[in-house]
């Protein structure tokens, strides 16, 4: 108890301590704590914004700007990650020697040497051996081009009767939820097995396309086009951010392909051999028997794989991405010389996101765990 | 069927196993070309390897520069001899020295070379527990941190050394090492009150883990370097260096303060309640009965994060300071030698590769000998 008392009395002294130079050194240089200034016009720049924005735009809008691209660049990280590591950790446990041998000697280069070194060198990648816009790599026949200045895609154009696809598509969600536990209950009940998966791949995809078509298309597509001395047009990914998400994927991808075969070595190989000697073909098996108890294993640590990527998404300053580091944290702190409060937000904001995160995961976890005794 | 009649029931010697099924040949069957996914497989991996490979060791060697003046002498080197161009490595040798000391003053530069093999004598006890006279060595590598300091720093008869002229794989090392050995009885102490039965010193400990872990460390070096001034007393600053040491030392503490939570998780409580019935006082049965056994089992998540930080040392550069990978960009700036970039990435990407490669194989030896279960 008293041991107690002492740490929270001097813990309390130490924040006193802290709280009370940082008053006396802003009231020093004058400057006093507050927010204001986010209402100021930011006057920079940001070449790539989800949403509205112009150098008149406020410091606000310039912090939601970077959060948006921090959050893309994570999200399509960790989908990309998730893919590639899954396929490399599956591979690292075949039989064939030769590919067991590259996907290992590619994971440990992958993990041993810095991700800011990946970035950059991606980076240098992307923009240094890409052409410039006028010699453009094209790709599908005028729907895909590769510059130096970005990847450009065509951009869909919606048509009011968009709606009608939206809504098969929801429907298709819909019925297959309502079709898996259908199936559950028959299976229970008779025995009798449907092909869930197609029937819901049917649903969920087939339905919307057959929609599209009925309602004559309602997509245009806007063509990038090349004009003086880039492509006007399109949907156009920049090559910070190509650069950014392969980096950083491709780095996450080694650590998940290491967690992913864990996972599988983790299950014993009589749960395998015990599924074949009651009839079970090697698919479900893996499906029903081995995948399930293999998750429990692997989500824990793929979680904090997803927390990673987004905290070393922060490494988008270094190649220039705007993420939330570089605008709030990095321009607005310059230009408005607030230290104190533009890094409160940027802790702030991460702090929000990781606990997001770490509380999904942890949901998802509780889901998919062994129920007991 | 000629055999079955000049040997009795039972007396036929053993034949040699099929020649497909045994040696070189049989191991290829079995190994790449078992089914035809196998087949498949292993011919798209050998084009990948044929795309990739002879390219690049065209490019690391065959083709590679190793001795010019600048960047356009590579060129026309290459272009001389009819090659295509290949990475121009002497730009590396020509900076070799800034790479290694950073700014460090050139007639200084002993202290640092004594300063390293000084820390790899001093590894020696630590790492490998067959060495003679082990725990006079322990007491030499206790002792070794301060002296390298003052080695580095000066003072004291020595010249003094300002830190920001550190730069270079020197300063990877200071950051890396630095880190690694105050992070570790940090990362046990937050671990322990973790698990305190102190609910204030629990609560201190889970904060400050759970907030420097849900935060980057990029923004905690910013926050070292644009914000810790305002924190202390008016008129006190201090060294940029050393900010990061702190910063790095408490982020990685913060991570081994799991790694080792996870191990003190995995002691059955039995050990405790032993521990306490034999009259141990916490301290003891800590020290004697539960830290060894814990410690043991987080050797390979401890070392994981050792490489994490060992890693995260690159990013001191976005703050300014001048790692291997900061001074090759800095020394890009010279026109002579614009345009390599790709050299620098790859060099320092072998020097992490390697230490960092070399740290992961220790901690799986160390997991072989103390592995005394079944």
């Amino acid at each position: 108890m008293t041991i107690q008392v002492i740490t929270m009395a001097l813990l309390f002294a130490f924040v006193f301590f802290l709280v009370n130079n940082v008053m006396t050194n802003l009231e020093a240089i004058g400057k006093g704590f507050s927010f204001k200034f986010l209402f100021d016009a930011s006057n920079y720049d940001i070449n790539q914004h989800l949403i509205e924005y112009s150098s008149r735009s406020p410091h606000w809008r310039a912090a939601i700007v970077g959060i948006l691209n921090t959050l893309m660049v994570a999200v399509a990280g960790i989908i990309l990650s998730t893919i590639v590591g899954f396929l490399l950790g599956v591979l690292r446990l075949s039989s064939n020697w030769l590919i067991n041998r590259v996907v290992y000697v590619y994971i440990e280069y992958v993990r041993n040497v810095p991700v800011l070194l990946h970035i950059l060198l991606v980076h240098g990648i992307v923009v240094n051996t890409l052409p410039i816009p006028k010699n453009a790599l094209m790709g599908f026949d005028g729907a895909l081009f590769l510059t130096n200045r970005g990847f450009y895609t065509p951009k869909p154009l919606f048509e009011p009767a968009m709606w009608a696809v939206l809504i098969a598509f929801v429907i298709g969600i819909g019925f297959t939820w309502w079709f898996k536990n259908y199936a559950h209950k028959v299976q229970d009940a008779t025995g009798k097995i449907y092909p869930v998966f197609l029937i819901s791949l049917g649903a969920i995809i087939g339905l919307p396309i057959i929609v599209y078509f009925l309602a004559g298309s309602p997509i245009n597509w806007e063509y990038p086009v090349l004009k003086g001395f880039n492509f006007k047009g399109g949907l156009v990914l920049r090559p910070e951010f190509v650069a950014l998400w392969l980096a950083l994927s491709l780095y996450t991808a080694a650590f998940i392909a290491e967690i992913v075969r864990a996972g599988i070595q983790a299950i014993s190989h009589g749960q395998t051999e015990a599924a074949f000697a009651l009839g079970i073909k090697p698919g479900r098996t893996m499906q029903l028997v081995i995948i399930p108890q293999a998750l429990r294993v692997i989500i824990p640590p793929l979680s904090s794989q997803y927390l990673n990527i987004t905290k070393n998404s922060s490494l988008a300053i270094a190649i220039g991405y705007m993420d939330i580091v570089a605008t709030i944290g990095g321009i607005s702190l310059n230009q408005t010389g607030r230290e104190m409060e533009c890094m409160t937000i940027v802790l702030a904001l991460y702090l929000s996101f990781s606990l997001m995160i770490s509380a999904f995961m942890n949901w998802y976890n509780k889901r998919m765990r062994l129920v007991e005794r | 069927m000629s055999t079955e009649n000049s040997y009795a029931t039972g007396e036929h010697p053993d034949l040699p196993p099929p020649a497909t099924e045994v040696g070189i040949i049989g191991w290829v069957r079995h190994n790449l070309f078992s089914s035809t996914t196998n087949i498949v497989i292993t011919v798209l991996t050998l084009y990948l390897l044929y795309i990739i490979i002879p390219p690049m060791l065209n490019w690391l060697f065959l083709d590679a520069i190793f001795s010019a003046d600048s960047r356009d002498d590579c060129r026309a080197i290459a272009a001389a001899a009819g090659d295509e161009l290949g990475a121009c490595w002497a730009f590396i040798g020509k900076r070799f020295q800034l790479f290694v000391y950073g700014f460090y003053p050139e007639p200084e530069r002993w202290r640092v070379n004594l300063s390293f093999i000084m820390m790899l004598a001093a590894l020696v006890p630590v790492l490998f527990d067959n060495v003679p006279n082990r725990k006079l060595g322990l007491w030499y590598s206790l002792l070794t941190p301060f002296v390298i300091g003052w080695l580095l720093l000066g003072g004291m008869g020595l010249e003094p050394v300002s830190t920001d002229k550190f730069g270079g794989f020197m300063l990877t090392l200071v950051i890396g090492v630095t880190g690694i050995v105050g992070s570790l009885p940090l990362g046990i102490a937050l671990a322990l009150g973790r698990q305190s039965h102190m609910p204030a010193m629990r609560m201190i400990c889970v904060t400050f883990i759970e907030f420097i872990r849900g935060v980057p460390l990029i923004t905690l070096l910013f926050v070292a370097s644009t914000m810790l001034n305002y924190f202390l007393p008016p008129g006190t600053s201090f060294d940029l260096l050393l900010r990061v040491l702190i910063m790095v030392t408490l982020f990685s503490a913060a991570y081994i303060a799991e790694v080792v939570r996870g191990g003190l998780q995995a002691i059955p409580k039995g050990q405790v309640e032993a521990a306490d019935s034999m009259g141990l006082k916490y301290w003891q049965s800590m020290r004697l009965i539960i830290l060894p056994q814990a410690l043991k089992i987080s050797i390979p998540g401890i070392v994981n994060t050792f490489i994490g930080l060992y890693k995260d040392t690159t990013l001191v550069i976005i703050i300014g300071l001048l790692d291997p990978l900061g001074m090759g960009r800095a020394s890009l700036a010279d026109t002579k030698w614009q345009g390599l970039s790709t050299e620098v990435y790859v060099f320092v990407a072998i020097f992490f590769f390697v230490s960092c490669f070399s740290m992961a194989r220790y901690s799986l030896f160390l997991e072989k000998k103390l592995h005394t279960g079944h």
